[in-house]
């Protein structure tokens, strides 16, 4: 009868409702465990979209090397990727891709802004085809502010990223 | 430390009025007269010469003469376009484009960009592509200008007739406003 | 008569045919074999662009660039702004690249108000401007090293970029954006020992560079990987209006600080590199060659740099422009960098085009992916020495 029930196409709802039911049963005694797993593997989306991205490329080389504090490089598939930052503006054009690389993410996910432009469109807050922050589009854990910021900002970011992680409630 | 270097440089550096230079027009350079002496001669009062500066030279023509002008030019040895600019006259009713061109395979007009103006007539309610501001293309003449020519045409809504694709390139697919360029869009808060 | 009734019976014929047909077996055509890709605008290799690309198999066959998702709109903004306050928001399109984009601006602006440059804030422009020129090709060839999946070329340059953002550092006191650049000479002076720190980082930096050689230009995979792909000749790198490393790698000895020196390059020795091949290996290896060639320039204008003097002009407050145009070009880390400003007697611009090598080498890229394997196709793209947020402006 389960072999009737489970077929290819619906395999992957039957083992995400399994996932849930998992995750609730385990939440109280292993969810510190599981939240500092997340913790130390944060798999960055590689999405450029604005000028912010040389000082994330600078924060992922050697002198700065995010990946001592839990942030892997950003290469790969984004469907296994559970952080996005928003590296700059993010003009009208890009927005509803912006979107999508974040709908097609699996949970739990989470969002830094880094950046004035991401924050409140910084120094194009006046331009035409520039969105005034990011907050209409997704939902942001952590704010980095800066025009770039410094590496080093946006790996405290990350310690803060860290830190929420950390209280919260397994998803 | 720094505070103080800065007072020293401020010190020292000397203020200065800022005025336009006044030079007499006699002694425009020499190789650049001849330049522009040749497309007068071919083109007569067709063309107007709007200045001859050092290393640069600008040429006026209708847009009925911007092919054939074109075509001279690169016989004469200019063969890329540097860049090309709209420039929006409200006032005139008049959308300029500029074309800068340069010269890549002659070494003696390696200095030199001469710019090649040309108007269209400009409308108060632009519909781009539907209206009478058009120009001829000139990518057959220079195959550069070909996406410059795609951004002129969002940008100030000027369309070029024998263009391969007057598409949209850089402003959102939806983009329904005006094009962003004239003078009468405004932006926000401003 | 026979014109109008072929479109009613292919009308007619289409949905039966689909009806009777399962779906997926209509593979006969030509035009089935062809699929649609689209690269971007989230992609591993490419940020903040999209190709169109059209293949047959595992051949390229159509390629469209879609630019523009950073299109901020930075010409329209110059309108608003004074001539001084234009000068932040000017550098963002490249900030690893602000000191030469920030070059044609301030050189225009100071001949539309006729200010002269004291001469040692010359020389320290053209210090700064190469600095920030070996700044940009680092990250740039950093990027190259990720496109061809060769992760040890992304650490060695984006370590050794530090050096020279340290001493860029030292001389504005930001890391990336500057703003180092102003009408009437530079913002601040250096500090006291300046010249032999940067002379030692310099040297440091050129010991470093010349290892990459052995790493990734002798290597032999990434010989056959970009060797005789993306071959642009002679002619097509001239008639499409390709600028920078592209020209040169094509045969093209064209180079603005040579050709048209501005400030104090006619009194330096300045040597352009070359390569006549055209192909992706060589518009990959002219800009490592240029970043050799910039360290002699850094230690040719330390040395004949003033000792002291004033380095910067004072300007009037909201300095105006006659009635008058003016069109500067500098070489820029991607190729010719010009600016057209016209001005109308205001303090603002009237108009401001920046016409950058980023935008003008986009033309070759559907005609160098055309014909090429779709492995081929990051090897290309990104030997065009292209930086999408300064193409979109």
């Amino acid at each position: 009868m389960l072999k009737d029930l489970v077929t290819p196409q619906n395999a992957n709802v039957f083992l995400g409702n399994l996932g849930d039911i998992l995750i609730k049963a385990v939440d109280k005694p292993l969810g510190m465990a599981l939240n500092w797993g997340r913790l130390w593997s944060l798999w960055p989306v590689h999405i450029e979209t604005a000028c912010c991205s040389v000082e994330f490329g600078a924060a992922s080389g050697p002198r700065y090397d995010v990946e001592r504090f839990g942030i892997i490089e950003a290469f790969g598939s984004l469907r296994q990727c559970d952080l996005v930052v928003v590296q700059g503006t993010i003009t009208r054009k890009m927005a509803p891709r912006l979107r999508l690389v974040y709908d097609q993410m699996p949970e739990p996910k989470y969002v830094i802004a880094m950046g004035a432009c991401a924050i409140t469109g910084g120094l194009y807050f006046d331009s035409y085809n520039v969105l005034p922050g990011i907050d209409g589009v997704l939902p942001v854990d952590v704010y980095v502010p800066g025009c770039p910021p410094r590496p080093e900002t946006l790996i405290q970011a990350c310690m803060l990223l860290q830190e929420k992680i950390k209280r919260q409630k397994i998803r | 430390m720094s505070t103080s270097d800065n007072k020293e440089t401020a010190q020292e550096s000397t203020q200065v009025e800022a005025k336009p230079e006044d030079k007499p027009k006699e002694n425009l350079p020499a190789f650049e007269k001849s330049l522009t002496d040749k497309i007068q001669k071919k083109f007569g009062d067709k063309t107007e010469i709007a200045y001859v500066k050092s290393n640069r030279t600008r040429v006026n023509v209708k847009k009925e003469d911007v092919v054939k002008a074109a075509q001279f030019i690169r016989e004469m040895g200019f063969d890329h376009a540097e860049s090309v600019s709209g420039v929006d006259y409200p006032e005139s009713k008049e959308i300029e484009v500029v074309y800068h061109l340069g010269s890549y395979s002659d070494p003696t007009l390696a200095k030199q960009i001469l710019a090649l103006a040309t108007r269209a007539t400009r409308e108060d309610d632009p519909k781009p592509g539907n209206d009478s501001t058009k120009l001829p293309s000139l990518r057959d003449v220079f195959y550069s200008v070909e996406f410059h020519e795609r951004e002129c045409f969002e940008m100030l809504g000027v369309f070029f007739e024998g263009h391969p694709d007057n598409r949209r390139l850089l402003l959102p697919e939806d983009w329904a406003d005006i094009p962003p360029l004239r003078k009468d869009f405004g932006n926000k808060g401003r | 008569m026979s014109k109008q009734l072929t479109p009613k019976s292919s009308k007619k014929q289409s949905p039966e045919s689909s009806k009777n047909l399962p779906p997926g077996l209509q593979l006969e055509n030509v035009d089935d074999r062809i699929m649609t890709l689209n690269v971007g605008p989230q992609h591993p290799g490419s940020g903040h662009m999209r190709l169109i690309i059209k293949v047959d198999g595992d051949y390229i066959v159509n390629c469209d660039p879609d630019p523009g998702y950073v299109h901020r709109g930075e010409e329209k903004m110059a309108e608003y702004r004074n001539y001084i306050t234009n000068i932040p928001h000017l550098e963002r399109p490249v900030i690893h690249d602000s000191c030469n984009i920030l070059y044609p601006y301030c050189l225009g602006i100071e001949e539309l108000v006729g200010i002269e440059v004291p001469e040692r804030a010359k020389y320290l422009r053209v210090i700064a401007a190469e600095l920030n020129r070996c700044v940009y090709t680092q990250y740039w060839l950093a990027i190259y090293g990720i496109f061809l999946g060769h992760s040890t070329m992304f650490m060695w340059p984006a370590g050794d970029r530090e050096l020279l953002i340290d001493l860029l550092e030292k001389m504005s006191g930001a890391r990336v954006t500057h703003a180092y650049f102003v009408p009437g000479g530079i913002r601040n002076d250096v500090p006291a020992n300046f010249e032999d720190v940067c002379l030692r980082q310099v040297n440091y930096f050129e010991k470093r560079i010349k290892e990459y050689a052995g790493i990734f230009y002798d290597n032999p995979i990434l010989i056959a990987r970009t060797k005789d792909t993306g071959v642009l000749s002679r002619e097509d790198a001239i008639r499409l209006g390709t600028t920078g490393s592209v020209l040169r790698a094509s045969g093209v000895d064209f180079d603005i600080r040579k050709k048209e020196p501005y400030d104090v390059y006619d009194e330096l020795d300045v040597h352009s590199n070359v390569m006549k091949a055209g192909d992706s290996y060589a518009r990959s290896k002219v800009p490592w060659l240029d970043m050799l060639e910039s360290c002699n320039i850094i230690r040719q204008a330390l040395e004949k740099m003033p000792k002291s003097g004033g380095v910067r002009t004072k300007l009037k407050p909201n300095p105006k422009g006659g009635d008058d145009e003016v069109y500067r070009r500098v070489e820029s880390g991607r190729g010719s960098l010009g600016m057209h400003i016209v001005s109308d007697k205001k303090p603002q611009p009237y108009r401001l085009k920046i016409s950058v090598g980023s935008f003008r080498n986009l033309i070759a890229m559907p005609y160098l992916l055309k014909g090429e394997k779709l492995g081929n196709m990051p090897a290309v793209y990104w030997s065009l020495n292209y930086w999408p947020v300064e193409a979109d402006r």
